[in-house]
């Protein structure tokens, strides 16, 4: 039961992973399109590849995967989620529930 | 923050997502519950991974790689859930090597025969899927989606480990003999994987509050053993209590005094097996560190190349 003593992980001298974030997006049948599915860290694009393979189609659940360095991704920022989404906010008739059709009316 | 408004908006099943404001208090909950969940996914590895060599065919051999390979997974989808918090992977898993954050006590008991790897399959992942299911609606997101795909994999587990043990109860009388020892062994740590009674656990109404927890730990235990008992029924074996006893009134069985005792033993650090699965684990990051420098390496060598050549 008794392991050699190891120093504890974390030393400088050794860096534990430090490896870059990424994300993974798996397209999981020919003809829908790439969906996220998660984050993971690999030191690049092809060990990133690779992970994801092992990590999110262990059951076959793609056909296709796409990394991207999480550094990379531009997202609309949370705070001005109304402000930034507004504009859309007041056109119902954008939609075709807007409109009334006459009972007598088909194919509309 | 408004936290009485994070807390209607959470309790009225709007979802947060990583970068939206939430209450301190929330964050840190979050950080340290899904890290200890990761934590007990890849030293949950450990018990089951001693038995991949002895594994007693190469069917059942495959099988238990592949439990053990999910349970690393499960690990990371959780790992990466924490660092949408911004929780930093390395200073999680050095919270874990110096025995600052935990994991689940269960993981610290030893599968001492064959019959242990059918046993826990059953019984650990079993009680572990009806911990989980409810997770899958936590207020958190990128925790909640986690857990989708860790609740979808985890029932192959059980389902394997049952099997497992029904082809031992169904073998010989040494065979049955230690399919009932593994079920002597494991169905108590089992029951103390849902935590200590609720009121005894504080934190409990917080997590509640925040939907982060959505059933009190009696409550997931009482489903639990619900499940399980009849599932021992039909495989003949004997569920090692002599008070259990089946509510006629509720449908519900009860079960004898649990040994809290015990449970904080091996919470404190003196289970069979803690010393071991903690230098195993510190060993086994420290023995990949060349790895993870190799690849680092290499990729920096590429990365200048493809600089030069721009
Ligand atoms: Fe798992
Ligand atoms: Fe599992």
């Amino acid at each position: 039961m008794s392991q050699p003593q190891r120093p504890l992980s974390g030393s400088p001298q050794r860096p534990l992973s430090g490896s870059p974030l990424w994300e993974v997006f798996v397209r999981s049948r020919r003809g829908l399109s790439h969906t996220h599915a998660g984050s993971l860290h690999a030191p690049d694009a092809h060990m990133a590849l690779r992970n994801a393979r092992d990590l999110y189609t262990r059951r076959q659940e793609g056909v296709s995967i796409w990394v991207v360095r999480a550094g990379d991704v531009v997202a609309s920022s949370p705070d001005e989620k109304d402000a930034f989404f507004d504009p859309a906010g007041d056109k119902p008739y954008r939609h075709p529930t807007f409109y009334e059709v006459p009972d007598e009316v088909q194919h509309l | 923050m408004d936290e009485q408004a994070f807390t209607a908006r959470v309790t009225g099943d709007d979802r947060v997502e990583p970068r939206d404001e939430m209450p301190d208090g929330y964050r840190r909950t979050l950080v340290r519950q899904i890290a200890q969940h990761a934590h007990s996914e890849i030293i949950g590895m450990q018990p089951e991974g001693n038995w991949i060599t002895r594994a007693p065919s190469l069917r059942r051999k495959a099988i238990l790689v592949a439990k053990v390979q999910d349970e690393a997974g499960h690990g990371l989808y959780l790992y990466s859930a924490a660092e949408t918090l911004g929780a930093d992977r390395d200073e999680l898993l050095d919270l874990l090597h110096t025995g600052r954050q935990k994991y689940s006590t269960i993981f610290n008991y030893p599968a001492t025969s064959w019959a242990d790897v059918a046993a826990i399959g059953w019984l650990v992942d079993g009680a572990a899927i009806v911990n989980q299911v409810p997770l899958t609606r936590c207020s958190y997101g990128p925790y909640a989606r986690a857990m989708v795909r860790i609740c979808k994999e985890e029932s192959f587990h059980q389902r394997q480990g049952f099997e497992a043990m029904a082809v031992l109860a169904a073998g010989s009388p040494a065979q049955r003999r230690m399919a009932q020892e593994a079920l002597d062994r494991w169905w108590w740590p089992a029951l103390m994987m849902f935590g200590p009674s609720d009121v005894d656990s504080p934190n409990s109404a917080q997590s509640m509050a925040w939907g982060i927890k959505r059933f009190s730990n009696d409550e997931l235990r009482q489903r639990f053993v619900d499940a399980t008992v009849p599932q021992a029924e039909f495989l003949g074996l004997v569920v090692p209590d002599p008070d259990l006893r089946r509510d006629e009134e509720t449908g519900h069985y009860r079960t004898g005094q649990i040994d809290w005792s015990e449970f904080a033993t091996v919470m404190r650090g003196d289970g069979p097996c803690n010393r071991e699965r903690l230098a195993r684990r510190v060993a086994a990051h420290d023995d990949g560190g060349w790895v993870r420098e190799a690849a680092a390496a290499y990729a920096a060598k590429h990365a200048a190349a493809r600089a030069v050549a721009a």
